[in-house]
This record gives structure tokens, sequence and C-alpha cells, in this order.
């Protein structure tokens, strides 16, 4: 009986092919794809003033209500700032430490080494986030104890305790592809570099960094993309400050239209910065 | 060709998403005339569990304190499993009883009327609360929870907002809400205020009471005129606030570490500091305070109806309602709670029957477009356009 079935199939390729990814499309295109589209047509409702029910009626109210108001310029703006200071950030931590893992460490430490970087992901994401709040504290806060006698004071909690968080949180997601992409880079060109008389910096800039490009732009969609989304690290950390996802926070339990259109922005964001990468070629070479 | 089929993939998800949202949003759309929707009959037997959204500390079954526990009782009577769900905000409570997963929620005024006129409650037969008849009769069909003399719920017990400050840092002690609008303040970077576009209210009761000439009668009936004057104080009290709070653990939190000294709170923070050690006050101000008066309401949609009955009927029996009033620090509902609190002067200390002490208390409400100080030659500012002017000064 199974051989029999087994047989059946195998003489309909299509069909084989249509049962072996009829379920990853169906949650494709049902759970996610449907769920944008939901959230760009609920985007075009408005809401009951006095009930807060939702009122199917197309209306581009709540766009002109965004764009109009300096407010949301604003939280854009210092959204797309914090995301860049943190790609950058975490660019500038990973390259170093991935160099060190892939191309200076032993393999035995290398092994070692990767673990330890995976290692804070096993953590929750709000323990760590509520660990940096405690460090933070101004004045009674661990970095105050430490660094104050050397005049250097904790940030307080605002902008950059997020930037610290967030890269803190996203680092691992920025070294593990670029270690992958440095792996991948023989030894032989960074020796023939040299041979060459270039120097460390320049060897660095001309052939490391064309390189591990692809890698780089892999880490940053990671670490920019999270950060665009996130709101939890602001709303622990980040005092009285709002990012995109604080507004659609703010928002979706009371007026969930006006919280649909302003989830537009990050998708549009991240369109952007997609079309932006394919442009470049990255995309291609990963 | 590829790319073809893609996009017709998209095509057609996004028209089935049309349709779905299209659905469940015509379902949901109501105008503003009551909707019609009946009472329990009878109580039949408990479904096994009930679902519950209720502010922090109205719930506790042990795990905060083991001291404080009116729930074990409950499940152990009824045989209902109790769930709860705290809402940090009354915009949260309206949301999370939308969803239809919740059964009995504890509503305050700036939420009951929305639940009421949105359908997501239903009116609550009251002789099947044998309870409701000891309770405090200035509470009862009150216009935030009853409609026409109809019940939609069963009053819990009410509360003021207080100005907390740290006795041992805020000095000398604050009298007046000024204290949190003073742009010289001394402990600026230090205040807190309460995230929710409702603290609007506090705004203008600080207004009413200084600058009688903007002429506000009552926080939640406000004309434009007299809105933007109470969205302008807090703008300039922006730049003095440290942290907005809404979740109570990060606010109690915050008075803990010094990181908060002065702002708006409730009781139960300032209790719940106080058994941590630290050294805070909370008292309300010589303009009066916002404040609530809070109902318990039933779901529409309630999947646990009985329980959800035994649960409202239990919450506000005599032996309950004092524990919660003494955990919470509000004045209870039921007249014969006052009987049976550890601390004996409880009901005269939280001025439970005192009627003259809650004449400056503003039990939150929903403002709507029709002012709710009975002015009719102005159009007030409905909750919708709150909701906005906190959600750009919040951003901005």
């Amino acid at each position: 009986m199974k051989s029999s079935v087994a047989t059946w199939m195998h003489k309909r390729p299509k069909l084989r092919l249509a049962a072996l990814l009829a379920a990853p499309t169906l949650w494709l295109v049902v759970a996610y794809l449907g769920a944008l589209g939901a959230l760009l047509v609920t985007a075009f409702f408005t809401i009951d003033s006095f009930t807060g029910n939702v009122v199917a009626k197309f209306n581009l109210g709540n766009f002109h209500d965004m764009l109009t108001d300096p407010a949301y310029r604003n939280v854009v703006l210092r959204t797309l700032g914090i995301a860049i200071s943190v790609t950058i950030i975490c660019a500038v931590f990973a390259i170093p430490m991935a160099f060190f893992m892939a191309k200076i460490a032993n393999p035995r430490s290398q092994r070692i080494l990767v673990a330890l970087v995976l290692t804070p992901l096993w953590a929750s994401y709000l323990v760590k986030i509520y660990a940096w709040r405690t460090m933070l504290e101004p004045n009674t806060g661990v970095v105050d104890w430490i660094l104050g006698p050397i005049g250097i004071h904790s940030p307080g909690f605002g902008g950059p305790a997020i930037i610290i968080g967030l890269s803190y949180l996203w680092l691992p997601y920025m070294i593990l592809p670029i270690y992958a992409g440095l792996e991948r880079l023989p030894n032989s060109l960074l020796d023939a570099s040299g041979d060459l008389g270039a120097r460390n910096f320049y060897t660095f800039r001309r052939v490391i960094l064309p390189l591990i490009f692809p890698s780089l732009v892999a880490g940053s969609m990671f670490t920019f993309s999270l950060t665009l989304g996130d709101y939890i690290t602001a709303q622990i950390i980040g005092g009285k400050l709002q990012m995109l996802g604080n507004v659609v926070y703010q928002n979706f339990s009371i007026n969930l239209p006006f919280a649909a259109t302003i989830a537009t922005i990050p998708v549009a964001i991240m369109a952007i910065y997609l079309w932006l990468v394919r442009r470049t070629g990255a995309l291609a070479s990963l | 060709m590829r790319k073809k089929r893609l996009f017709s993939q998209i095509a057609a998800a996004s028209a089935v998403a049309i349709i779905l949202a299209a659905c469940s949003s015509s379902s949901n759309s109501t105008t503003t005339t009551l909707p019609k929707v009946d009472a329990l009959k009878s109580l039949g037997a408990g479904e096994g569990q009930v679902n519950i959204v209720a502010w922090a500390g109205y719930v506790e079954n042990g795990s905060n304190d083991p001291k404080v526990n009116w729930v074990s009782d409950f499940e152990k009577a009824t045989g209902c499993k109790v769930n709860v769900k705290i809402g940090s905000t009354s915009d949260d409570m309206v949301a999370l009883m939308k969803t239809g997963e919740y059964d009995v929620v504890s509503a305050s005024g700036d939420a009951s009327l929305r639940l009421i006129y949105g359908g997501d409650v239903a009116p609550v037969n009251t002789s099947l609360v044998p309870n409701y008849a000891d309770i405090f009769s200035d509470l009862k069909d009150q216009q935030w929870n009853s409609v026409n003399g109809v019940a939609y719920g069963i009053p819990h017990g009410r509360g003021a907002n207080l100005l907390a400050y740290r006795t041992d840092i805020v000095n000398p002690a604050p009298t007046s809400w000024g204290a949190v609008f003073d742009t010289n303040s001394p402990y600026k970077g230090k205040i807190t205020a309460y995230d929710s576009p409702i603290y609007i209210a506090d705004a203008a009761l600080y207004l009413m009471k200084t600058q009688p000439d903007l002429g506000i009668k009552y926080p939640y009936a406000l004309d434009q005129k007299q809105f933007d004057a109470a969205v302008a104080l807090l703008k300039v009290q922006k730049p003095l606030i440290g942290e907005y709070w809404s979740d109570y653990l990060k606010h109690v939190a915050s008075l803990k570490s010094g990181g908060t000294v002065l702002g708006t709170t409730w009781q139960v923070n300032i209790n719940l500091a106080q058994s941590e050690g630290v050294k805070v006050e909370g008292i309300k101000p010589v303009e009066g305070s916002t404040g609530w008066s809070d109902t318990w309401m039933i779901s529409n949609k309630a999947k646990h109806p009985n329980c959800g009955y035994m649960w409202m009927d239990h919450i506000v029996s005599p032996k309950a309602n004092a524990a919660v009033a003494e955990w919470f620090g509000e004045a209870p509902s039921n007249a014969k709670a006052c009987d049976i609190t550890s601390d004996k002067k409880f009901c005269a200390s939280y001025h439970a029957a005192d009627q003259a002490y809650w004449k400056d208390v503003y039990y939150w409400n929903t403002a709507t477009q029709a002012c709710l100080d009975g002015r009719k030659d102005v159009k007030c500012v409905p909750y919708s356009e709150w909701v906005k002017a906190w959600s750009s000064l919040r951003n901005a």
C-alpha cells in the first residue's frame, strides 16, 4: 500500500513538488503576506471616535495626520538615527572580533569563541534589557559606580541608553555573518597583499572590506531592521524617548488604523533599504 | 514568469486580506446608539475557569505577598480557576475586552462607557449578585456604570490619584500639583507622570484651580481653548519628566532607585514601595485630584459567564472587598467590608462613606463632543482627540 502510493507519487513530479511546498507556501502567503496586506488595508480605515471600534470606511485621514504632525517626522528621523548608529557600532565591534575568530584564533578556541558569541542569545531579551536598566541607573548603577571615579557618568535613560542596549543585543547578529564571510576569504589573498607592499590598513580597506561587504550587508539587515521595529528597549531604558515601535504600541489599543498607518513607515524604509542593497549587488554574492 | 506568479500570489493574498479585514471590521462597526444586549437570566454551574482583565492589585493569589490572597478561596469554593491579565491603562483594557477572550473586567469610568456603547459588555443581572445589596448607594446607578437605570456592572471601590514624593529627598513636602509643573523645580528629570491620554485631565484640573479665567468646570469637559491650554501645560512639563509610567512595577522600581522622586501615583504603588523600605508618601494635593471609581463588568462574549458572575459576587463580598481595598489602598464599595478590615480605622481614613471627601475627586470619565459639564454653546474635545494630542506630545 505504502509503496504503491510512493510509486504513484513518483510518476507525478509536479504533484510531489506541490505536496512538499504546500505547507510552507500556505504559511508564507496567508500568515505573512496576509498579515501585511491586512495591515495596509487597515491603515485606510478609521475609528468611531467614542467607542474606538474600527470603521471600515476608506479614507486618507490617518496618512494626513501622520504627514502633517511634525511629531511623527521627528520620531521617524530619531528611529532612523538610532538604527544607523546601532548598525555602525555593531559593525565597528564585530569586524575585529570576527577577524580574530576567523583568522587568528586556533581551531579549538575558534569553536569556543563562536559558542561564546552565541551564548547571550540564550538569555531572554527582557532579562538583558532590565540588566542594562540597573547598570545604567544614574548615581546608583554599576556604570556610575565603576566609571564615576574616572569622570565618566552614565548617560541616564534616553537615546544613548537605547543605542547602547540595542548594540549589545544585536551584536551577535553582526558578528556571525562577518565571521562566515571572513572564513571563506583565503589567507593567501592577505599574504599576497602584504607581499606586494600593502600595509595592514591598506589591505583591510582594499582587500578585506570589499570581500566581506556582502556579509556586512547581511549583518546590517539584521541590526537595522531589528532596531527599526523595537519598542521594548525604548520602553525600559529609553526614559521618555519614543521610537516608531512605541508609537505603534501606544496607538494600537486605542486607534488601530492609525497604528497600522505608522507601521507602514518601517515597511517602506526596509523596502528602500533592500532596494539600495540590491543595487550594490551584495545580495547576489551572499 | 516566476516574478509574474509571485505577483499574482501577492495580489491574491492581499485580496483575501481585504475581504477578511472587511468582514471582521464590518461586524464591529457601531454607532453611538446603545447596542441591545441581554443580561444573564439565571446562574448555572461554573465552567471551570474565568479570564479576568484587572488593574494591578485587584486579583491577588498570594504570588506578590503570601498573606495577600483572595483568589484561592474562590477557586476552592467554586471550582473556577482564575486567569488574570493586568491592564496598565484603561485603553489597554478596552482593547483586551474587544478581543472577546476575557470574561470579566474591572473598568474605570473612562473605559466603562466605551465598553457599553461598543457592545463589548453586557448588562448585569444584579439579582444574581447577592452582595450587590450591601454596596454604598452613592456608587450605584452612576453615569459611568449604568445607562437608563440598567446596571452594567458592580461597583468595586474608589480612590484618588495621588502625588507621590520621596520623603528623604523632596523637601519641603509638596502640597500642590504645582510641584510637578514647576519649570524651576530642583527635581527636574526626576518627575514622573502617568503615561495615558487621561493624564491631560490632571493638567486641566490644575488649570481649573489656578487659572479661573479659562472657565474649566470639569476636567473631562474641555472646549478647544481649554484643551489647548492643558496640552500647552503638559508641553511645558515635558522637560521636567524623567520617565512617564504605565507599568506599575517599573514605576515602583524607579521610586525605589531614586530615578523618580516626585509625581502622580496610586496608593498601591506607595504601599508596594513602602513595603520594600522606600521612604515615600502619597498625598491628595490642595487642588483635589483625578481618581477612579471602578466597576466589574462582564463581557458580552463571555465564554465563562457563570464563573464570571461568581467572581463578581465574590470580589465585592465583604471579606474580599475589604482585602482588596486594604491592599490597593482605596475605599471599599461594600458597606459591610468596613466592619472586617484588619485596620479598624481603615474606612474612616479612606473616607469610604464620607461623601464630602469625594467632592474634589474627579473620577476618570470619557470625554465626548457633547460637553459633560452641561454646556450647550460649545463643542468639547472628544477622547479620540485626547489620544492624538497625547501621542503627538509624547513623540515630539
